[in-house]
């Protein structure tokens, strides 16, 4: 039996699941820390954390609230900086990239740059920071993000991370490394996955509860739907405490709505 | 040479390491005793118009101090190198110092949210931006480091990044295959905070460098804060940990909690109740201006600044908070 959860509790300990253990993953800030956090102290003891501004597989205390923060550091191998973390992502040592961002497309291409005119923005929201980098360089990318029609979108309005781009081969075309690319999508009510193909968005599995029109519904494009649709396994009562009492007792993240 | 794709964006900077060269050939290498304080080393170093890199990533290791007598100063039309600036590109918006940012992340305070007013003032179109990553920043600091004109990389392909960068897309001379040429930066100065410095700006730093060893080989002039002032001889006697050099540097300030109020690794944790009223603050201008007025503009100095955020008492909860210190 496991007690309620909340959308972002939920999204959390799904992605905390697909960080295996003994492989690395770049992080960036928010839900994605806190991910990385979980999967180090339920499933994956021995991942190593990654953080651009120099930190290298810390012990993570608690969730740190800037990548940068002494937090990243915390009983690590190292504390480097930028361009140790960065050209270990370059030479292919980096599994997984984990990301977050303001629109996502149907071929994975992420959007935290501007809504509108680059040059007099409707919304101007960070830029790239470490993300484009990660996105160009680490093998697979992962993104956690919340799923409505404004995020979800046929095409996001400025390409600050690369995805794949406008379909096949588009990533090697444009000089990015071979054989990298988004792998997982993490949504508070489904995950979704990647066509090996038409390098499309596919609906992999759906969180209990919500309906197969609900995710439709909440994308701003229409995304592969399999033959059969798998259902998203619930939190554990385990994942859920240590969330709640070691990864984010502040609630910066799992309080938000 | 075969220019595959080019970004659209101006350099605010120029790239031709012979200037630079002729700069750093006039640098004084003497070892002098640099200490001034922070109004002095603004008053001396940074200019109305000069182009800044700031230290630290996000609200961690970075030099307030400097950056608050820097909007008491009313610098204005200040180039800015963005790599994850967060407080410290909310208080240069704060004092409207800004007029082109090379930017890789602005505006945002990573978990703690984004800034209204560094939104407002970006969203203004006034400030003239160019586009970039943090590593593709970082790199630019290399190759000025290195006394090249430009330095490779894989980032921002196929992106509008890239369209929006003023890099250049090039065909590698033995593969073939395509990469990013990124052009050097030299800014006219950094400011740097660091945990020790001699009197001569021979420093110590623990924890994550960032990109602060390449940034402060990369300016043509150096500020340094320093949470503390060591003797010359604390150096000397290991001289493996020394990470920036006395002949990069021209000022040291001796700021103790200068980070604040930021994290500094081994000494406090960031204070996210006052992080928290400035973003708080932030949402209705006429409150932001008397905000800005209590905490920096009718302040003398970062002393009094530190008294009125709660002083010892708060300081003291703050170095309780930094669990980096092994107990």
């Amino acid at each position: 039996m496991t007690s309620a959860y909340n959308k972002m509790e939920m999204m959390i300990c799904t992605a905390a699941r697909f960080l295996e253990d003994g492989t690395t993953v770049a992080v960036g800030t928010g839900a994605p820390c806190a991910a990385a956090m979980l999967a180090q102290k339920v499933n994956a003891p021995n991942l190593v954390i990654i953080f651009e501004a120099g930190g290298l597989a810390p012990l993570l205390p608690q969730m740190p609230i800037s990548v940068g923060d002494s937090r990243t550091f915390f009983r690590g191998i190292m504390a480097a900086g930028m361009n140790e973390m960065m050209t270990t992502c370059c030479r292919g040592l980096v599994d997984y990239a984990f990301l977050g961002g303001a629109q996502i497309d149907k071929y994975g291409n992420i959007n935290s740059t501007v809504i509108g005119d680059y040059y007099k923005p409707k919304v101007r929201f960070p830029g790239s920071g470490g993300a484009n980098d990660f996105a160009s360089f680490c093998w697979q990318t992962m993104i956690i993000s919340v799923q409505n029609q404004t995020r979800f979108v046929e095409k996001v309005d400025f390409i600050t991370s690369p995805g794949y781009l406008t379909g096949p081969d588009a990533r090697e075309a444009a000089g990015l490394p071979a054989g990298s690319g988004p792998y997982k999508i993490i949504t508070d009510l489904a995950v979704m996955g990647f066509h090996p193909e038409s390098k499309e968005m596919m609906i992999e599995s759906i969180h209990q509860g919500v309906e197969l029109q609900e995710v439709l519904q909440n994308t701003g494009f229409k995304p592969i739907i399999p033959e059969s649709v798998k259902t998203t396994p619930l939190p554990s009562d385990t994942e859920l405490r240590i969330l709640r009492e070691d990864v984010d007792p502040g609630r910066f993240i799992i309080g938000r709505q | 040479m075969n220019i595959i794709e080019e970004g659209q964006n101006p350099l605010f900077m120029d790239p031709d390491p012979d200037k630079a060269r002729e700069f750093f050939r006039k640098k004084p290498r003497a070892m002098t005793d640099k200490r001034m304080t922070e109004k002095e080393a603004v008053d001396k170093f940074i200019p109305d118009g000069c182009y800044l890199a700031i230290g630290g990533f996000g609200a961690n290791r970075i030099p307030t101090a400097i950056i608050h007598e820097i909007l008491r100063a009313r610098r204005r039309n200040l180039g800015f190198l963005g790599h994850t600036s967060t407080h410290d590109f909310q208080l240069l918006c704060a004092g409207n110092c800004l007029k082109k940012v090379d930017v890789a992340y602005i505006i945002g305070l990573e978990a703690r949210g984004l800034s209204p007013n560094a939104r407002r003032v970006m969203e203004s179109g006034e400030v003239e931006v160019c586009e970039w990553t943090n590593y593709a920043l970082c790199v630019r600091l290399r190759a000025a480091a290195e006394g090249v004109s430009f330095g490779i990389a894989r980032s921002m392909l196929g992106t509008d990044t890239l369209k929006m960068s003023g890099a250049k897309v090039i065909e590698c001379p033995f593969t073939g295959k395509r990469f990013v040429a990124l052009p050097a930066v030299w800014p006219d100065v950094a400011v740097i905070h660091v945990h020790e410095s001699d009197i001569y700006g021979n420093c110590h730093i623990r924890g994550i460098s960032v990109a602060d060893l390449e940034l402060a080989r990369a300016a043509k002039r150096v500020i340094i804060t320093a949470e503390r002032l060591v003797d010359g001889y604390a150096i000397r006697i290991n001289p493996t940990r020394t990470v920036i050099p006395f002949y990069l540097v021209d000022a040291v300030v001796e700021a103790p909690f200068g980070s604040y109020p930021g994290n500094m690794a081994y000494e406090y944790f960031s204070d996210e109740q006052h992080l928290a009223l400035w973003l708080k603050a932030e949402k209705d201008p006429d409150q932001f201006q008397k905000f800005l007025d209590k905490y920096i503009y009718n302040v003398s100095s970062f002393e009094e600044y530190l008294e009125l955020c709660g002083g010892i008492k708060k300081l003291k909860e703050l170095r309780k908070l930094e669990t980096l210190v092994d107990r």
